[in-house]
């Protein structure tokens, strides 16, 4: 997607002067800015925090998990450390991670406009998540809380006796901040976009966060009532939930999950958009059936409103609503294996090089594939009452959020960094790091499909002996998979400082993110660009863009 | 986690077997795409890399009858799983009819059994090889899971209501049970185990238990002491609906809506008798909460079963 009057930047040209990050040096004019870009540099360094304090509680888990008996922490802390680590990882890491950060930079770059719809409420939507992890901080120190990620009634609301009100104001309020975003990334793409940007010529990045957005919008006020009622209930003892008081516990099953399995595509579709972006580039290709594409992320999006019931097959709700909702499970796996069937495809025929974005983007399609295959054991009712609740639920849903999203999330970092900071990362370090993950991950996970299958629960301090073995597999997989996350903090972060200078397009990609200097300046387009292609206008015997406005890529 | 229990991989009741038909029948189909996905990823890579002189003409972008036999094909494989594990999952829902009924009540953090002879256990739970077993389940406090992976069953425990489950046994063994659904600190530590025995051994088994009354009579003589016989026997001059025979069968309730006289409406009667009043009767029967506790409910619900009227 070429433009015509954008400011011609030439290959190799130094840091602008004018760019978003020399605007200013003072906290101050981070703290209180409304440029897009910084703001998701803000979300990068909050996500990153928690991510290795979520990061921190998985490997005391694991640690504890490398011998059956309990024998390094209590139960009652496993029990804390399993909470903490899902909350932080969900709501602090996992559902902001790409739309806050890419998807506030690159949305306004990629449909070429200056800025978010809404600049100070995507300000806002940074201190309102601020807030919301305050509380969860001070839920930690004050104790913690142990009613699992999902806080599952009446035992979160009458019988834990931790920090439930506390942990449940936290996620209620960082709730308000993916909302904000998800309004502003909706009104952006449908107000702002640039001349000649019409939705068929949207980047398929832009599409995923757009489903996204929906997704947030629509789902997130669910999950504030419920947790809502959770605190009510259990400050008032009046019954909502809990039987004892006339309540009904399965209700909160059905209200929790109308969220949060929505939020398990607020997770993974943008990093399908990222995907989308990286495949092409280094396969010199057009991405496959573009337009197929488009229509299953917004199939994915609306499908999945529908499928909640496929956590509950045992929970006792009836046989007809649990064959329903089954059904409705597997027709959502067809859009998300045509995705994998159009990345494949978009890979013939191309001009591949196997660089660390690359690396990222290929390991992402591998591990979703896996993730999304076992999701149809979990989707038919016979298999998932065996299934459900045991290692074989957490391999699969850490395929697709850990090592779909978060590999995706990485992929993106690397492939965008030049654009972010203006110089290169070290290309070497990248390939090590994709591969160090890729095999952490699966030597962690894999393990405990087995695991599952073979009957061990999850959310057990203690485990039977004969699952030792598979659980040493899986703690030395944890151990590669930390050194491997510690790597690119390591080197991007050298990179931010002393990278070789990048050029405006160092991969020679398509995309007005690209025709514009690298970093952006403040306004991002000294011209607003009239768009007059499709996006993806890859060749793979040439160059790919006519207009001359990009580089040959020089990893 | 006491040892000398069997986790095994090959399933040991007459259901499970069905279910691993099924999940290998799975595995083939993901593997089988999983392998397919891997390989052209791999091929592709290493084909078209960027310093091979592979033929580049016309690369496809878009393909229709491509797109429509990679939709169509998983779209009919999967109604095909669909309903094959449908009409499985089906099988859950029906026990035999001549099943042995087996009450279980789960606390944190224990699993208490009780057979209709009143003979109890904690944390154990023997049944008689080759013969269905319903058991009828409530909690006392929390959710809780009753998983037996040996016979690839699962079904959340809930307080307030009853849930049930069923399986048939293929061989004696000793398997593991436990807790699949989050219930608090020691939720790792409330498990147990399943002991399978050759029928006559069973029986023996269950007539050697510590003297005690049989389930029902121990809820007959709840159902004398609280007071419900003052007004549903049939002599009673209290007008109350009568209970023999209530069990199973569909009661007319005064809003003009039909239940069936299930183990969560008997319970719910004497709980909350306001909730569901039967047709033609007054609304004055007192709650019993407080008074009765799950084992005392339990008991009751046997007797009145007891009192069913044969099929």
């Amino acid at each position: 997607m070429n433009a015509l009057p954008a400011e011609q930047s030439l290959p190799g040209k130094v840091l602008h002067e004018e760019s978003y990050l020399r605007e200013g040096f003072t906290l101050r004019s981070w703290l209180l800015t409304r440029d897009h870009k910084r703001i998701a540099l803000l979300y990068m360094i909050s996500i990153t925090g928690f991510f290795f304090l979520g990061g921190a509680a998985a490997s005391i888990i694991r640690l504890e998990l490398l011998t059956p008996a309990g024998d390094v922490v209590d139960a009652e802390t496993y029990n804390k450390l399993f909470t903490a680590h899902g909350v932080i990882m969900v709501w602090f890491f996992l559902i902001p991670s790409i739309p806050a950060t890419l998807g506030n930079f690159l949305i306004p770059l990629m449909i070429g406009a200056r800025e978010v719809a809404f600049p100070r409420l995507n300000l806002a939507s940074w201190y309102i998540y601020t807030l919301g992890g305050i509380f969860v901080v001070i839920t930690l120190i004050a104790g913690g809380v142990d009613t699992g990620w999902t806080f599952y009634t009446p035992f979160s609301t009458l019988f834990s006796n931790s920090n439930v009100v506390l942990a449940v104001m936290g996620v209620f309020i960082v709730g308000f901040s993916s909302i904000l975003t998800g309004l502003n990334f909706i009104v952006t793409v449908h107000r702002l976009r640039a001349p000649g940007m019409t939705w068929f010529r949207l980047p398929l990045f832009v599409w995923a966060n757009y489903a996204t957005s929906l997704i947030l919008v629509l789902a997130t006020p669910v999950l504030a009532m419920t947790l809502s009622l959770v605190a009510f209930e259990r400050l008032t003892h009046i019954g909502i939930f809990d039987p004892a008081l006339g309540g009904d516990p399965l209700l909160f099953q059905h209200l929790f999950w109308f969220y949060s399995h929505p939020a398990v595509y607020i997770m993974v579709l943008p990093a399908m958009g990222v995907a989308s972006e990286i495949i092409p580039c280094f396969a010199r290709k057009q991405v496959f059936g573009y337009r197929m594409m488009a229509y299953a992320i917004l199939g994915i999006a609306i499908i999945g409103f529908l499928v909640w019931g496929h956590h509950m097959f045992v929970s006792g709700q009836s046989m007809y609503a649990s064959i329903a909702f089954s059904l409705l499970s597997f027709l959502v796996a067809i859009p998300s294996a045509i995705k994998v069937f159009n990345w494949t495809a978009t890979l013939y025929k191309g001009s591949i090089s196997v660089s660390g974005p690359m690396l990222y983007a290929l390991g992402f399609v591998g591990l979703f594939t896996i993730g999304g295959l076992t999701g149809l054991f979990l989707a038919a009712t016979a298999l998932d009452v065996h299934l459900t609740d045991t290692y074989f639920v957490v391999a699969h849903f850490h395929y697709i959020m850990v090592g779909g999203t978060v590999m995706a999330y990485l992929g993106g970092l690397h492939f965008w960094w030049p654009k972010i900071v203006g110089r290169l990362y070290p290309e070497n370090l990248a390939r090590i790091a994709a591969v160090t993950i890729f095999i952490g991950f699966n030597l962690t996970f894999f393990p405990q499909y087995l695991l599952g299958a073979w009957g061990m629960p999850r959310r057990y301090h203690e485990y039977a002996p004969q699952f030792q073995l598979l659980n040493e597999f899986s703690s030395t997989g944890a151990a590669i998979l930390g050194i491997g996350y510690l790597l690119p903090l390591g080197y991007l972060t050298w990179a931010m400082l002393r990278g070789a200078r990048a050029p405006s397009n160092p991969w020679g990609a398509t995309g007005l993110e690209w025709e514009t200097p690298s970093p952006p300046p403040k306004e991002n387009f000294a011209v607003i660009p009239r768009v007059v292609r499709g996006p993806y206008d890859y060749h793979p015997s040439g160059a790919s863009a006519p207009s001359g406005a990009s580089a040959e890529p020089q990893a | 986690m006491s040892a000398g229990l069997e986790t095994p991989l090959q399933a040991a009741s007459t259901l499970g077997t069905t279910v691993d038909v099924l999940f290998l029948t799975m595995l083939g189909v993901t593997g089988a795409v999983a392998i397919a996905v891997a390989v052209c990823i791999g091929y592709f890579t290493i084909r078209y890399r960027r310093s091979s002189g592979a033929d580049r003409s016309n690369p496809p972008s878009r393909v229709r009858w491509v797109e429509v036999t990679w939709t169509a094909t998983p779209l009919i494989i999967f109604l095909g799983i669909f309903l094959w594990s449908s009409a499985v999952f089906s099988q859950f829902y029906r026990p035999p009819r001549d099943a042995l009924r087996v009450h279980v009540l789960a606390k944190q953090w224990m699993w208490k059994v009780e057979h209709d002879n009143g003979r109890r256990e904690i944390d154990t739970l023997h049944v008689p090889v080759g013969r269905p077993v319903e058991l009828i389940m409530t909690s006392q406090d929390v959710i809780h899971s009753f998983f037996v992976p040996a016979f690839r069953i699962k079904q959340d425990v809930l307080p307030g209501r009853y849930t049930s489950l069923w399986f048939t046994a293929t061989r004696s063994g000793h398997f593991s049970l436990f807790c699949a659904e989050y219930c608090g600190t020691s939720h790792a530590n409330m498990g147990g185990g399943i002991t399978v025995m050759p029928q006559a051994e069973f029986a023996k088994w269950l007539a050697s238990g510590p003297e005690q009354a049989g389930l029902a009579a121990r809820g007959f003589e709840i159902y004398r002491r609280v007071g419900c016989s003052g007004c549903h026997e049939p002599t009673s001059t209290v007008h109350a609906p009568g209970l023999t025979g209530l069990y199973g069968r569909p009661v007319h309730l005064s809003d003009g809506s039909t239940v069936v006289a299930d183990e969560t409406y008997i319970r719910d009667s004497i709980l909350q008798p306001q909730k569901q009043v039967v047709a033609g009767f007054a609304p004055v029967m007192p709650s019993f909460q407080g008074q009765l506790d799950e084992d005392d409910l339990i008991a009751l619900i046997a007797f009145l079963k007891s009192r069913a009227r044969p099929p």
